[in-house]
């Protein structure tokens, strides 16, 4: 008995430590069956426009993996630490083209075209790795769903909105692959071993 | 029969003294764990009002965020640090030769002393040897920004 205990001790501990599980990455969301079809959820098609005024589209992400957050440039809270993060990811796959980084603004009326290029020439960043968009507000809010982040405006919040710090990792299916707290470096060290593991598919 | 009446008595005061002791020792460690300790609260504060934006390292994001670590205005501007603290800063400043020109809120609701004890925790974080704030000081410079 004791034995089957500490076996069970031992298997719970396991699994809280075991290493990043290999094979291939699983797809987030609901699934619906179709006509014995599986159909995974998918992001919709959308166009934006980034900081060298160029359209952004579905099309730009065509054979690539992207990785999807959310910030506005005067964000007094996360944005900072989200954006550290993701530079990060932007400098460890700088020189791999099959690697593309998309942030939505979602203070469309002040991060307008020319605040968001000098927001990323002060980052130090290249446009055609790392794409700053805005748009339609409301399309930049209802995509949120489909990475399955948030992204509202809310007068109480700090700053006048509320969102996610995710990092959400997006594959050449338009499928969600992963996801991390952007906030919060280990989490994001993971998260690039997962972008390791899909990259693996391409 | 005398000496062991006494003997008792000489350890019955001995326990009591022994366990006042205790008592007082007990007594002092509470004490001095409610205190609050200036650099444990300095860096529990730069959590909470300045690590999202100069980050946990103190450095900052590229041509956005001013590093503290290793920062020239630390030292070259240090009086008016508690006032920038406090009340935030719109103007364009230059830290290690870098221009910087997004504007920092102020945490107007910090106290002399929370001010003091952040300020203590960056001058001395990360290899910064900028010496320590006096609260006093820091009062009398708030003073004179207060609007």
């Amino acid at each position: 008995m004791i034995f089957r205990l500490f076996f069970a001790a031992l298997l719970l501990f396991s699994a809280c430590t075991a290493p990043a599980p290999v094979g291939s990455l699983p797809i987030l969301g609901n699934r619906d069956v179709v006509n014995g079809d599986t159909i995974y959820p998918t992001v919709r098609d959308f166009a934006f426009v980034d900081q060298d005024s160029q359209l952004v589209t579905n099309a730009t992400f065509q054979d690539k993996a992207y990785v999807v957050d959310f910030f506005f440039i005067h964000c007094p809270t996360i944005c900072p630490k989200v954006k550290a993060n993701g530079l990060r990811v932007y400098e460890k796959y700088k020189n791999d083209p099959r690697v593309l980084l998309l942030s939505h603004s979602i203070d469309t009326r002040n991060d307008t075209v020319p605040a968001l290029k000098s927001h990323a020439d002060k980052l130090g960043i290249e446009t055609a790795r790392w794409h700053l968009v805005t748009g339609n507000k409301d399309s930049i809010y209802t995509i949120a769903d489909d990475y399955f982040s948030v992204a509202t405006e809310n007068p109480e919040a700090p700053g006048g909105f509320d969102h996610s710090g995710r990092l959400i990792l997006v594959d050449k299916n338009r499928h969600v692959r992963a996801f991390c707290d952007g906030t919060d470096s280990e989490d994001v060290d993971r998260f690039m071993l997962d972008i390791d593991r899909l990259l693996k598919e391409y | 029969m005398n000496n062991t009446k006494a003997n008792n008595s000489v350890m019955k005061n001995l326990r009591h003294l022994s366990l006042l002791l205790i008592f007082c020792v007990g007594v002092l460690t509470s004490l001095t764990d409610c205190t609050t300790h200036p650099k444990a609260e300095g860096e529990l504060l730069y959590s909470m009002y300045c690590s999202n934006c100069h980050l946990d390292d103190g450095k900052g994001l590229g041509a956005l965020i001013p590093p503290l670590a290793g920062s020239d205005y630390l030292v070259k501007h240090r009086d008016e640090l508690a006032c920038l603290l406090v009340h935030g800063i719109a103007d364009t400043i230059y830290v290690n030769g870098q221009m910087y020109a997004e504007a920092m809120p102020g945490a107007e609701k910090l106290s002399h002393i929370e001010v003091t004890n952040i300020l203590n925790y960056i001058q001395n974080a990360w290899g910064n040897n900028y010496g320590r704030f006096q609260p006093e000081d820091v009062r009398s410079s708030l003073k004179a920004c207060d609007h």
